[in-house]
């Protein structure tokens, strides 16, 4: 789960690093209040998910007033890669001398956290991750204690941040190292670090990304999820609790297990169909976790025809099927034409209870797919 | 032969009075397994299915001798249950939970290096020696005995490709879900590793998927340490960037590793063919014979 920018800084704020003066504003009217607080230069940035807001024109410095309206026409409601802003953050610009890159997030390979501390802040960090690794200082920290401060004063010195600032930027590099432990975060991160013709050290942007499977101990950030910035069809999966990603195409996948799922939607691209979704009804779904899911996907307006694709484990093949035929046999007709792929725990007797009148069967995964990809030609046909 | 669990292995099951722990069980049970003992805090004295329950794991071990335990606890306290367990110098745990915090499993993760338990999973179907042994969720029925190792990181991608391998009379040493959370206990290599010594394994089936760079270590250590053939396959080659597909740890990174390509690509290099389909695989596996 990802926070924005203003989240991430107030959590940052409430636990000591310095971060710039700023207002939250959803209206040209809020932006100019804030920018009379705060004054000028005033950094106008848009709050949505999106990575490269500022390439992407989301983020804009306004040095008078007039110029703050304009940008905060501009920002407010545009389409920025997919998402309408409704927020900006309005925040005191920074004279800044140096920037630099500070965070923490998980080393999957490792199995345990990383520390990064480099002078090439402001600009992509992936970038400079792979053209030149040698640009960040990393210190693996061992879970079980956290990390030790000399371990911050290392990074700090390896990444040859200046001397003078080495005492402040540590201390936010073992800040963000608590937060990131405290919090359950997946990913904590800011860039850039300014330091500024003042010779201070603030924290220009932030990034907060939450471990979603820690949310239930995490109750005040599971809070601050903004659902605005999610498709419609994934607030509806959300509601329903059922593991769902929306693509482009036309054919409706729903399976169990994350990894047939995937193999699935890649069978569908391989036979020359489109997936219109992920769709991963889990483990030991039961009937009614069936009819939300198609449910679910009927109600995507693009989707043609649908695959159900069931190798039951702990999920039992009669139990789906009595979820398909409760969902189906609701409608007076079919909306999209559905095949069903049973194998595994009790296939046989979900075999016996599907009602045959309302979806196509197929014996195998292969033959599902081609199956369910014809079909959307006929519709297409049609 | 197989690796990790046989007809010696002696079974604790942690959480066994809970719904999934309880079915799971019997289950493993009925496919013949050496379910000893149940560990649930409270519960001692209880007994399921005349399987002694006792309070702690170190208890249920010292009573039954235990080797092996299989963790059904719910994701807020799974970790804990897996400390407990490799507190007592059990050869092997299997954690099944799905949703495990990821820092809970880095510190899980450190204490593993000082223990001498190997763990499977999290977030895993388990492991199976067809006819000896079963310590997870998988349907016993698909599975049958033979000379092809299976590891992945799927679970009911395992039964699509231990189904498509037994049709076909294919059979199986062991088959081990190694689960599809971004830290867990075996990694490929290590089960790679396993079947390579193991004189019953005459080739490997490994079912990888996006996210992480575990498919390409494990490229490196085939072609530098395997003699045993091995043939691939890799979910997720239409999943979009920067979307989680279920699996904690299937995710495509924004800077382009863990792609379905990438995992191909180094595969193909090691030498290993890289199914199209699932049916493909056991096509591959059939041409090693």
């Amino acid at each position: 789960m990802k926070l924005h920018e203003h989240q991430a800084k107030q959590i940052f704020a409430d636990a000591g690093i310095p971060v710039p003066e700023s207002r939250l504003a959803s209206s040209v009217s809020e932006v100019l209040d804030a920018v009379d607080e705060i004054g000028f230069p005033a950094a106008i940035k848009a709050q949505v998910h999106v990575g490269g807001r500022g390439k992407a024109g989301g983020i804009k410095i306004a040095g008078d007033r007039e110029e703050a309206e304009t940008y905060a026409e501009e920002i407010l409601g545009m389409d920025l890669k997919g998402y309408t802003v409704e927020k900006v953050l309005v925040e005191a610009g920074v004279d800044f001398v140096d920037e630099l890159y500070v965070g923490v997030t998980m080393d999957r390979g490792e199995g345990r956290p990383v520390a990064m501390v480099s002078t090439e802040g402001g600009v992509d960090i992936e970038q400079v991750a792979e053209e030149t690794p040698e640009a960040i200082a990393r210190e693996h920290v061992d879970p079980s204690f956290g990390m030790q401060p000399y371990q911050a004063r290392k990074a700090v010195y390896d990444a040859d941040v200046p001397r003078e600032f080495a005492r402040d930027v540590s201390g936010i590099l073992s800040t963000l190292y608590d937060l990131f432990d405290e919090r359950d975060a997946s990913e904590i991160e800011v860039n850039p670090v300014m330091i500024t013709s003042d010779d201070e050290v603030v924290a220009a942007d932030a990034v907060m990304n939450i471990d979603e499977d820690a949310l239930f101990r995490q109750p005040e950030l599971a809070e601050l999820e903004d659902e605005a910035y999610e498709d419609d069809l994934e607030r509806k999966a959300g509601e329903y609790d059922l593991d769902y990603v929306r693509l482009s195409g036309n054919v409706g996948i729903i399976g169990n297990g994350a990894g047939l799922v995937m193999t699935t939607l890649d069978l569908v691209d391989y036979y020359g169909g489109e997936p219109a979704n992920f769709l991963d009804i889990g483990g030991g779904a039961k009937a009614e976790r069936v009819r939300n899911a198609l449910d679910l996907v009927f109600s995507d307006p693009n989707v043609e025809s649908v695959v159900f694709n069931i190798f039951g484990g702990i999920t039992r093949g009669d139990e789906v099927a009595r979820g398909i035929n409760e969902a189906l046999s609701a409608f007076e007709t079919v909306p999209k034409p559905v095949v069903v792929r049973l194998a595994g725990t009790n296939a046989e007797e979900g075999m016996e209870i599907l009602d045959t009148d309302l979806v196509d069967v197929e014996p195998t995964l292969e033959e599902a797919v081609q199956r369910a990809i014809a079909n959307t030609e006929e519709v297409t046909e049609e | 032969m197989s690796i990790f669990v046989d007809d010696d292995t002696r079974v604790v099951v942690q959480g066994i009075t809970g719904g999934e722990g309880r079915f799971h069980a019997e289950q493993m049970i009925d496919y013949g397994t050496n379910v000893v003992a149940g560990a649930v805090p409270g519960k001692g004295g209880e007994s399921v299915q005349d399987v002694p329950v006792y309070d702690t794991v170190d208890r249920a071990v010292e009573a039954e001798d235990a080797n092996a335990s299989v963790v059904f606890v719910p994701p807020a306290f799974a970790a804990d249950a897996i400390f407990e367990a490799l507190d007592t110098d059990l050869d092997l745990v299997v954690a099944i939970t799905e949703g495990i915090p990821t820092q809970d499993m880095a510190r899980v993760k450190k204490r593993l290096s000082e223990v001498d338990t190997r763990l499977i999973g999290p977030n895993c179907p388990g492991i199976i020696t067809p006819g000896e042994a079963k310590l997870g969720i998988l349907p016993g029925n698909i599975f049958a005995a033979g000379n092809v190792g299976l590891v992945s990181r799927s679970g009911t991608l395992t039964y699509q490709v231990v189904d498509n391998l037994t049709q076909r009379g294919i059979g199986q040493t062991t088959a081990v879900g190694i689960g599809g959370d971004p830290i867990i206990g075996t990694s490929f290599v290590d089960a790679l590793e396993a079947f390579e010594d193991d004189t019953g394994t005459d080739a490997v089936v490994m079912c990888g998927e996006i996210g992480g760079e575990d498919e390409e270590r494990a490229a490196s250590f085939i072609s530098e340490y395997m003699d045993t053939p091995v043939a691939g396959f890799i979910a997720g080659r239409t999943a979009p960037p920067g979307k989680r597909m279920g699996h904690a740890g299937a995710i495509v990174s924004g800077s382009g590793t863990g792609t379905a390509e990438s995992k191909i690509e180094a595969l193909n290099e090691a030498g290993v063919p890289v199914g199209d389909t699932p049916e493909e695989v056991a096509d591959h596996v059939e041409n090693f014979f």
